[in-house]
């Protein structure tokens, strides 16, 4: 090493011999994840995107037939229509309530307080706990006739909810599930709130300003980087959401739950639809691609981003 | 300091004023945690009370929120009602530990090669492996299905545990975070005595990483002990079933109508002794988590 110090007239081509070096070793390290992303992300990319203009039954081999599958989900599928409702639905709704109520519990927990860690534990938690857990005790506990919820209800002389029966209300009780599932969203706003500059808020204290006033023009714009991510998150989970709603309600009454994941779910492993669940594939791959690309956009609008966090 | 004297009177005046009303709004701060600590915890706590009623208590209307008698051989018994040993080993020996193991060892090889070493290309792979975060679970489901019936490893935890040894791009952005953070003198040490990449990996980066790698193997655990999807593709033979399939086993017998007794007991007692491994994950390593989030920059 002390000899490459030593020689500095072939700095240049020992530099590109560093590079070309460094090359190889960096390549051997990704290479892993380089193999995998071929392996079980391209490769399967373009075989869906290949089965998706196939007609495939997983017993013979698929037949192609155009765009067949393309156009029976967009002109003669009755239940696609319904299903992008209610997707969008749960989506746009349970997206930026989540992230609200997240944001709002953080700032809360961020404060000095008694039993701290004891509050974020009850907030975090219902965010790991099993899903099929998770739809085991809220259909107990939202049962019409047995359930706790509506035993408060009755006992405050108020109606019974048929929250998962009634089609009008298993989508927004879905929404508050949700919700009340915010725990990994929240520690995403814990860090972030940790961060804000302590000088700042003591700044705006000596100009008086008031403790919503702090929150607006502080807490909040230094805050947007880890709205947006988490705005991004729950988009992108929202969409694909499957295991909660599939769990708990199954269709739904009339299908007014069946979520884009279980449409495609069921097009595959129930009635073996392999070429038209490749097809659903790539419209749901394109949305939130799309979606993705509209947050980022107009996030250079909303998001602040504080300096010296970019040349790590 | 000539700043913070000349500032120091309004502060006092505003901190008299802040105090003046500190105590109510401390009050409404606690009062708002209690009710909607309450309010979150409640699920669990019905889960909880559920599971100690017999069938009359759980049918019993309005709702019993403390059952007496307490039914505690509802546990050992919802316990035995299916093979649920046999479940929760299938999920820790053949799921749980492999996929950890598999995820925590290749993504903090392969974030070596995003963080500590420049070379041309980089930023873009990195790019493009973040990228893959975005491509929805039911894109590659289908085609990955196929692979894995091809390869005749449907019934069988390979399709669950052999992708995980290529990196998971959410670990490899953690660890390639915390990698960057660590002082380049360091490398450029051990460089000079002689060590090349792999050994500064294992002797200077790797001995550092231990709190962001037990961060990334808590999460990968918990999502494998939680995991329904996965499994529900792939295995569908009950003795190869893990705990989420097993808990819906007893779920699905609850729901067909004239069902064996206590189906509502043993199903919450079930699903509290499922959950109590990720409370006390969680309890042990809510520091760790929550610092592991704010030390590796997660900040958007």
């Amino acid at each position: 090493m002390s000899a490459t110090i030593a020689q500095p007239p072939s700095k240049r081509r020992s530099f590109s011999k560093l590079t070309f070096r460094n090359t190889l070793w960096g390549l051997f390290f990704v290479a892993p994840w380089l193999i995998g992303f071929v392996m079980w992300t391209i490769n399967p990319m373009l075989a869906s995107l290949n089965f998706s203009f196939t007609h495939y039954d997983l017993l013979r081999p698929p037949v192609p037939i155009g765009i067949a599958n393309y156009v029976e989900l967009f002109t003669e599928d009755p239940n696609f229509g319904k299903v992008i409702y209610n997707t969008l639905f749960y989506v746009t709704l349970s997206a930026p309530l989540g992230v609200i109520s997240a944001f709002l519990m953080a700032v809360l927990l961020n404060n000095k307080m008694v039993a701290r860690s004891t509050f974020r534990g009850i907030f975090f938690f219902p965010a790991i706990v099993p899903a099929v857990v998770t739809a085991t005790i809220w259909q107990f506990l939202l049962n019409t006739q047995y359930g706790a919820i509506n035993g408060v209800l009755r006992g405050l002389g108020l109606p019974v909810v048929p929250f998962l029966s009634n089609p009008e209300m298993v989508k927004p009780t879905l929404i508050l599930i949700h919700v009340w599932a915010q725990g990994s969203a929240i520690l995403v706003f814990l860090a972030a709130l940790q961060d804000v500059p302590r000088m700042l808020y003591e700044a705006a204290l000596v100009d008086g300003a008031s403790s919503w006033e702090r929150f607006w023009n502080i807490t909040v714009p230094m805050c947007t980087p880890s709205i947006l991510y988490n705005v991004v998150t729950a988009f992108i989970a929202g969409f694909q959401t499957f295991t909660l709603p599939f769990l708990l309600v199954g269709n739904g009454p009339e299908n007014s739950a069946q979520m884009y994941g279980a449409f495609l779910y069921n097009n595959a492993f129930a009635f073996f639809r392999m070429g038209k669940a490749s097809a659903l594939a790539w419209i749901l791959f394109v949305v939130v691609v799309f979606f993705t690309i509209i947050l980022f956009r107009t996030s250079a609008r909303w998001v602040y981003y504080g300096s010296g966090d970019d040349d790590r | 300091m000539t700043v913070s004297t000349a500032s120091a009177p309004a502060a006092a005046q505003s901190g008299g004023r802040f105090s003046a009303s500190s105590t109510l709004v401390s009050v409404i701060k606690y009062a708002l945690l209690l009710v909607l600590g309450f309010t979150f915890a409640l699920p669990f706590i019905w889960m909880l009370s559920s599971a100690l009623k017999d069938d009359p208590q759980v049918f019993t209307i309005p709702p019993i929120w403390i059952p007496s008698p307490m039914f505690w051989e509802n546990f050992p018994n919802a316990w035995t009602k299916y093979d649920f040993t046999r479940f929760t080993f299938n999920t820790i020996f053949r799921y749980g530990i492999p996929a950890t193991l598999g995820t925590v060892l290749s993504s903090a090889f392969i974030a070596y090669g995003f963080a500590r070493i420049k070379w041309p290309g980089r930023d873009v792979v990195f790019a493009i492996m973040m990228g893959t975060l975005m491509i929805p679970y039911a894109v590659t489901m289908v085609p990955l299905f196929i692979i894995f019936k091809n390869l005749g490893w449907l019934n069988s935890y390979l399709p669950l545990v052999v992708p995980a040894f290529f990196g998971n791009p959410w670990a490899i952005f953690l660890l390639r975070q915390f990698y960057r953070g660590i002082p380049s003198e360091l490398s450029e040490a051990a460089k000079i005595d002689g060590a090349n990449e792999l050994g500064i990996l294992f002797r200077i980066i790797l001995p550092l990483a231990g709190p962001v790698l037990t961060v990334i193997a808590l999460f990968t655990f918990i999502s494998t002990w939680n995991d329904y999807l996965a499994p529900l593709i792939y295995l569908n033979k009950t003795e190869l079933y893990p705990i989420a399939l097993g808990v819906n086993l007893l779920r699905q017998a609850a729901g067909q109508t004239g069902t064996t007794a206590l189906v509502y007991p043993h199903l919450m007692a079930v699903s509290a002794i499922v959950t109590i491994p990720v409370a006390i994950a969680f309890y042990f390593a809510q520091r760790t988590f929550i610092e592991g989030v704010a030390v590796t920059g997660l900040k958007g």
